[in-house]
């Protein structure tokens, strides 16, 4: 089974179709909403992880394309400047997946990606603004 | 074993010095013993990297034609307003100060999202910076306002001077409150959510030198990427709290007040910092070497984290209403260990002093000695000690009598 984290960015004529219901009922794939941000009559944004064997992945993938969702890796509307970043370590303690950690031996810090869940905690907590999640 | 400032100085310049960090020296006098390490080390460098309030810059702008007396009138760095109290051209700008239409925590928390730590680090990355002044005019400066942008390549002269930089051990701060806090030490969770702590322990400049024996007035450190001085004790230097064994203070005590020349220094090393829902302010890099005079002073720069206590503080009121009640004590081994406990409870760390940053400068100084870029000084004054009785004194509420 593959797992991937996706934002779903749809148009407000899709804001009142059950999109999930069907990816789970009808592509057998697992859903598992991270965030959303849905208001009406303006885009939607849902960041999503789903998970399923390759053929119902790929199906899934389909539907919403034909439907006119719009899908893009998670990992793209996140961006931590590592040239920004001064190591404090101020972030470590808020973040609930730990895509932030510290290597204890030389508290240098490092942030990785595909574990980050876009909840923005960190955002405010960074005391040099650091991260930069776009939605 | 004893040696002397210049006898180091003339091992600097034949580039024969031995130097090492704070961090290097624990095994090496573990491995060597203190005897005979102090008789091969000259230098041991220390470092700090975290927001220091109490840090601020002041130029002389140079004169326009016509000329304009700024003192005593109004001036902004990309609208962040500074003092101009003093001569015609000459401003003083803050690390805490905000622009006049910054929202503050009118929606709380306010996210300060730019300030005079941010205008310093934009100028030291040699950017333009807006001027807007206005004056009152006199007839030797009839110019009443001005518009222009200034680059610190241009202006005449741009110094750093911090006037409390690199506390000696700091409070860790934690939240016993049932709501979200917003800090000076970051945003604590309610309900002992989280802890943070703010000081580089066993690489920190005054942690290694605890009694103020070799760092004083007139010692030459790294500070902000250039060179600056020690020019007197910072303000609340407090060297009369409870100590250890090893002269380490368990709770904040000395400070320094630094000067240095701002155009040689770097934007790695001074970083505009934002602290959601309290202000802004200004990170700033020090690094002092240590020079080992004796086996005395070497044994002090052997600290440890595990030797390094301080005090748990509860940020929601003990530190607001000033209360003296700790959570109790914990050290830095801890600290960075990633959980402390308090109160029964294990709580999660997390430090605003980068201890990774500090490590860099100690290298950083270190090379720079080893190289014979960088000479030591001998301090001109002691900073106050334990015997002078010195203490941190508050506020008082006295009635203002009516004249």
């Amino acid at each position: 089974m593959s797992k991937k984290r996706i934002v779903l960015t749809f148009p407000g004529r899709l804001v009142d179709q059950p999109i999930t219901y069907h990816l789970i009922k009808d592509h057998n794939l697992m859903v598992n909403i991270l965030r959303a941000n849905v208001t009406p009559k303006e885009e939607g944004r849902l960041v999503i992880e789903i998970g399923g064997n390759k053929k119902d992945m790929e199906s899934g993938m389909n539907y919403l394309k034909e439907i006119g969702v719009d899908t893009q890796p998670l990992t793209q509307d996140i961006r931590w400047h590592k040239d920004r970043c001064t190591e404090c370590t101020a972030c470590i303690s808020i973040c609930p997946s730990e895509a932030f950690v510290v290597n204890r031996k030389d508290m240098s810090v490092s942030f990785r990606k595909e574990k980050c869940i876009a909840c923005e905690l960190c955002i405010p907590i960074c005391p040099y603004r650091a991260v930069e999640v776009n939605f | 074993m004893t040696r002397t400032i210049s006898e180091i100085n003339e091992k600097i310049k034949e580039g024969k010095a031995v130097v090492v960090t704070a961090e290097e020296i624990i095994d090496i006098v573990k491995e060597k013993g203190t005897k005979k390490a102090a008789c091969e080390i000259d230098v041991v460098t220390t470092g700090t990297f975290g927001p220091m309030c109490s840090s601020s810059a002041y130029f002389n702008l140079g004169h326009s034609k016509p000329r304009i007396k700024i003192g005593g009138g109004k001036a902004y760095l990309n609208n962040v307003p500074v003092y101009t109290g003093i001569a015609a051209v000459d401003v003083y700008l803050g690390a805490t100060a905000i622009p006049d239409d910054d929202p503050r925590n009118t929606v709380f928390p306010g996210e300060f999202k730019y300030g005079g730590g941010h205008v310093i680090e934009e100028l030291v990355a040699g950017k333009d910076i807006k001027l807007i002044a206005t004056a009152y005019g006199t007839d030797c400066y009839p110019r009443k306002s001005i518009e222009t942008t200034i680059n610190i390549k241009e202006i005449n002269e741009a110094v750093l001077f911090n006037p409390r930089n690199s506390y000696q051990n700091y409070n860790v701060a934690v939240n016993l409150s049932d709501r979200v806090i917003y800090t000076y030490m970051g945003t604590l969770q309610p309900k002992l959510g989280n802890a943070n702590y703010c000081s580089a322990g066993q690489l920190s400049p005054l942690l290694n030198d605890p009694y103020y024996k070799t760092i004083g007035i007139g010692t030459r450190i790294f500070m902000g990427g250039g060179i600056g001085y020690i020019v007197w004790n910072g303000t609340q230097h407090n060297p009369s709290v409870a100590r250890s064994e090893n002269g380490v203070p368990r709770a904040p005590a000395g400070t320094i007040a630094v000067i240095g020349d701002l155009k040689q220094m770097s934007p790695n090393w001074l970083r505009g910092t934002t602290f959601t829902g309290y202000g802004v302010t200004l990170t700033v890099g020090i690094g002092i070497p240590i020079p080992i005079l004796n086996e005395e002073i070497l044994k002090y720069t052997t600290v440890r984290d595990e030797d390094i206590f301080t005090q748990i503080i509860d940020y929601s009121d003990a530190y607001p209403q000033r209360k003296p009640d700790t959570l109790g004590e914990v050290n830095y081994a801890e600290l960075k260990s990633g959980k402390i406990n308090v109160k029964g409870k294990e709580v999660k760390t997390a430090g605003l002093s980068s201890y990774a940053k500090a490590r860099e400068i100690a290298e950083t100084l270190k090379g720079l000695i080893k190289r014979g870029d960088f000479l030591l000084t001998e301090p001109v004054a002691a900073l106050p000690s334990v015997e002078s009785g010195i203490a941190f004194k508050p506020m008082p509420s006295k009635p203002v009598k009516k004249k």
